[in-house]
């Protein structure tokens, strides 16, 4: 039985005139519109431009929190020498054997800290891949620019640069490491002693000049950055709105006055190796 | 106190069709009101341009009372020109001075390809209003007024955002092309009223996921609450970023997909 069905169905029989009675055109668009197949959550949520501003706001945050607790730790240098289980050491050498002991002995010495690291590796490569995307999703939506100059009103140059800034702390970040973590740039670099290390490389004074630049790049990068991701989340509401850019410019200003304060403080001789 | 504008360059972009790769022409106004409006000023020199057996320029206008969203340009490098709050129609000639050059372009994106000259295609935002930009109410008898009471500030608010006319402003100062100003005012109009509560996060994550098609994302210049001739408040963005987050993770939705 069936396999005579099968054989009636075949092309070009009477299979043709069936089947005109079984589709029929769309009424409308929207009748016959299917929802689109689902990729996971997480996906899902990424595929959208306004998803890809959720990352960048909730990576940003992460990278904000990661900058004010370096900027706040840097702040040791200044407390020069202090005794430490018997033994006259720089306070910021001490702070940075803590980050290496943090959470011992519930993990093993150095763990917590290459958590945290990972965590902030993942934290820049979502940010610059959202920013890559989204810049790519940008240009396609006005590919004939305008002829005429653009008067604009109030775009202001932190938020008109942020591509420009965030590429110039991304590079500098790389010669940051390359200087204070690894030592590959450091005239006279020796692991563990960061207050000796953060004085040979800041005594440069072209190294100097490098990272006050790259610190202001990074504050008008947090100029806009911090008030934008409120925008991004969604965080607005008229009790605490005139407030955001208020946290934005206190942000970005402690950030750059802190860290702009080490090379200027290495130059002048207060950060010195060996602290008198 | 009328007076009079003289010697005024115009160089307006002229593109024959959507495949042309369009130019700047030169036209010299010799002499206008500054009571004329800035599309009257157009209409004279169509006028002057038909008399000569040239082509009129081509710009989209309709009720010139800034209520219908028709008209666009984007003037000297603004959208709708230099008149905070208004659109095209009801900027006047006085906010120019004589020996002026204006630079009037159409909107650009690719998500409004030109039509002619300064004439553009903006059925894209049609798209992202049939992907939600409604409400299911039931027909029949007019209901009584007042039905459903509603907070007066939600009202308020409610109709700030719907003023919206959909002129495309935002997304010609947008530096990304982006239209989120326009679908987080559709969005936020209905989503605040007791009567978009039925389809609130479909309509939020149907408009955000149609505008992708089409549109750039937003960075937060705020331009487009600049350009606005309705003044619409980006508060409206925040609101739809927060509502399509909602949408994605709210459970009433995963029991209503099942």
């Amino acid at each position: 039985m069936r396999r005579r069905m099968r054989r009636r169905l075949r092309p070009g029989t009477s299979f043709s005139s069936m089947s005109q009675t079984m589709q029929r055109g769309p009424v409308t668009g929207t009748a016959v519109k299917k929802t689109p197949s689902r990729k996971p959550f997480l996906l899902d949520l990424y595929g959208t431009a306004v998803g890809k501003k959720y990352v960048m706001a909730i990576t940003g945050i992460i990278g904000i929190l990661f900058i004010i607790g370096h900027m706040v730790g840097n702040l040791k240098a200044y407390i020069g020498v202090v005794e430490h289980n018997g033994e006259m050491v720089y306070d910021l050498d001490v702070y940075a054997e803590f980050l290496r002991e943090l959470l011992v002995p519930i993990v093993p010495h150095g763990y917590a800290l290459w958590g945290l690291r990972l965590g902030l590796i993942a934290a820049l490569a979502l940010h610059l891949h959202a920013a890559y995307s989204l810049t790519v999703i940008n240009r396609r939506a006005r590919p004939v620019r305008y002829q005429g100059a653009r008067d604009y009103q109030v775009a202001n140059f932190a938020s008109r640069s942020m591509r420009w800034t965030g590429i110039l702390v991304v590079v500098f970040i790389a010669w940051h490491l390359a200087d204070l973590t690894w030592g590959w740039l450091n005239p006279d670099f020796e692991y563990g002693a960061v207050y000796r290390n953060l004085d040979a490389s800041l005594s440069r004074l072209p190294v100097a000049v490098l990272y006050i630049a790259a610190n202001i790049a990074l504050g008008i990068h947090l100029f806009h950055g911090v008030w934008s991701l409120f925008q991004s989340m969604g965080w607005n509401n008229p009790r605490f709105n005139r407030w955001r850019r208020s946290i934005a410019t206190g942000i970005a200003t402690a950030v750059v006055v802190g860290n702009v304060s080490f090379p200027i403080m290495v130059l002048a001789g207060v950060i010195q190796h060996p602290a008198v | 106190m009328s007076g009079t504008l003289k010697n005024l360059t115009l160089k307006i972009w002229r593109q024959s069709g959507p495949n042309d790769s369009g130019r700047f022409d030169t036209h010299v106004i010799d002499e206008i009101t500054d009571e004329a409006s800035f599309l009257e000023m157009l209409d004279i020199l169509n006028e002057r341009l038909v008399e000569s057996g040239e082509d009129a320029v081509v710009f989209d206008h309709d009720c010139r009372e800034g209520i219908c969203g028709t008209c666009s340009l984007m003037i000297n490098g603004q959208a709708h020109g230099p008149e905070r709050a208004t659109a095209t129609c009801q900027l006047h000639m006085r906010k120019f001075s004589s020996g002026d050059t204006i630079v009037i372009e159409p909107w650009r994106a690719s998500a409004f390809p030109i039509v002619r000259d300064l004439m553009v295609d903006r059925s894209a935002f049609d798209r992202i209003v049939e992907s939600g930009g409604f409400i299911t109410a039931a027909t029949g008898g007019a209901p009584d007024a007042n039905l459903t009471p509603i907070p007066k500030p939600v009202a308020d608010a409610a109709m700030d955002a719907a003023q919206c006319i959909g002129c495309g402003a935002c997304v010609a100062a947008c530096p990304n092309g982006a239209a989120n100003l326009f679908t987080g005012a559709k969005v936020t109009h209905l989503n605040l009223l007791p009567q978009g509560q039925a389809e609130r996060y479909q309509r939020v994550e149907n408009m955000v996921e149609t505008m992708d098609d089409h549109f750039g994302s937003c960075t937060n210049h705020g331009e487009c609450e600049a350009a606005c001739p309705k003044e619409i408040s980006i508060d409206v963005i925040a609101l739809m970023n927060a509502d399509y987050r909602k949408a994605k993770t709210i459970n009433r939705k995963s029991l209503s997909r099942a």
